[in-house]
């Protein structure tokens, strides 16, 4: 029962962290390079701009959905388990997403790199 | 891709495995917190190592949300699972760590898997917003909308 548990902390880890990916990343896009704005309208601009685009506070509020699930899962499972697995499955889940929502042109190249990477971190887990 | 975007996402790696590392010794110093004393997650700002830690991810936070307004997604992921290699090269180079032939295997995959990201495009055409002086100033563009 406890693997369970663990288990649908990691779904939920894993859910919730590739959201706020998305959201955040959504976000940015619509801001634009902060640093072409920074340099010509100023800091509080940037701030202001990042801060009134609605999905940013959507983005961090999946992000905390993300580390208290992270809390709960780690008092179920081991860290050993629940950490890497989130953490790889995050990698791919966002390629998915990434896709999807966000129109990004994964490649193969991508591809490659997300299975690589989400690969590595469960063997640096190990 | 400048310098200042490489130095970027170098902060993004550099930042998340810094303040990681500081957050883990803080809380290791503190002891476990359950959720019957959870006003020690109140007291362990407190701590030197959590308070370097806290702010070390805010760095963190800014770089990652400046490298998404100008990368995508799938291009800045990666660079944040350098983290991970940093430590484990720290903890060799640095404490004289012993590190398995699995870790180095681990770091050899993530390595590779951010190799091949960087080598390609880091920027999908059109889907971000456009923020040079030429183009209209506080509307979103229409492809970014899209």
């Amino acid at each position: 029962m406890k693997d369970v548990y663990a288990w649908a902390a990691i779904g939920l880890i894993t859910l919730a962290s590739t959201a706020g990916d998305v959201l955040l990343s959504y976000s940015m896009k619509r801001v634009g390079d902060v640093a072409e704005l920074w340099k010509r309208r100023g800091a509080l601009a940037v701030i202001g701009r990042v801060l009134g685009t609605p999905t940013f506070a959507l983005g961090v509020m999946a992000m905390g959905i993300a580390f208290y699930s992270l809390l709960f899962g780690l008092s179920w499972g081991n860290l050993s388990l629940v950490v890497p697995a989130s953490a790889s499955l995050t990698f791919v889940a966002n390629a998915v997403a990434a896709r999807i929502f966000l129109h990004e042109r994964v490649g193969r190249r991508r591809w490659i790199a997300a299975l690589l990477v989400a690969g590595g971190v469960v063997l640096m887990a190990v | 891709m400048t310098f200042r975007k490489y130095l970027v996402l170098a902060g993004i790696t550099v930042f998340a495995a810094a303040g990681d590392s500081l957050l883990d010794r803080g809380m290791k110093n503190l002891g476990s917190v359950s959720l019957h004393n959870l006003s020690r997650l109140v007291v362990a700002v407190l701590n030197p190592s959590v308070t370097a830690g806290i702010l070390l991810l805010l760095a963190f936070f800014a770089c990652y949300m400046s490298a998404l307004s100008w990368a995508d997604l799938t291009y800045v992921l990666p660079a944040t699972s350098l983290g991970y290699v940093l430590v484990a090269l720290v903890a060799r180079f640095g404490f004289h760590e012993q590190i398995s032939p699995t870790r180095w295997l681990g770091i050899a995959l993530i390595a590779a898997g951010v190799g091949f990201v960087a080598a390609g495009p880091s920027v999908t055409p059109g889907r971000h917003r456009e923020n040079s002086p030429d183009v209209s100033r506080d509307t979103v563009s229409p492809e970014v909308e899209s």
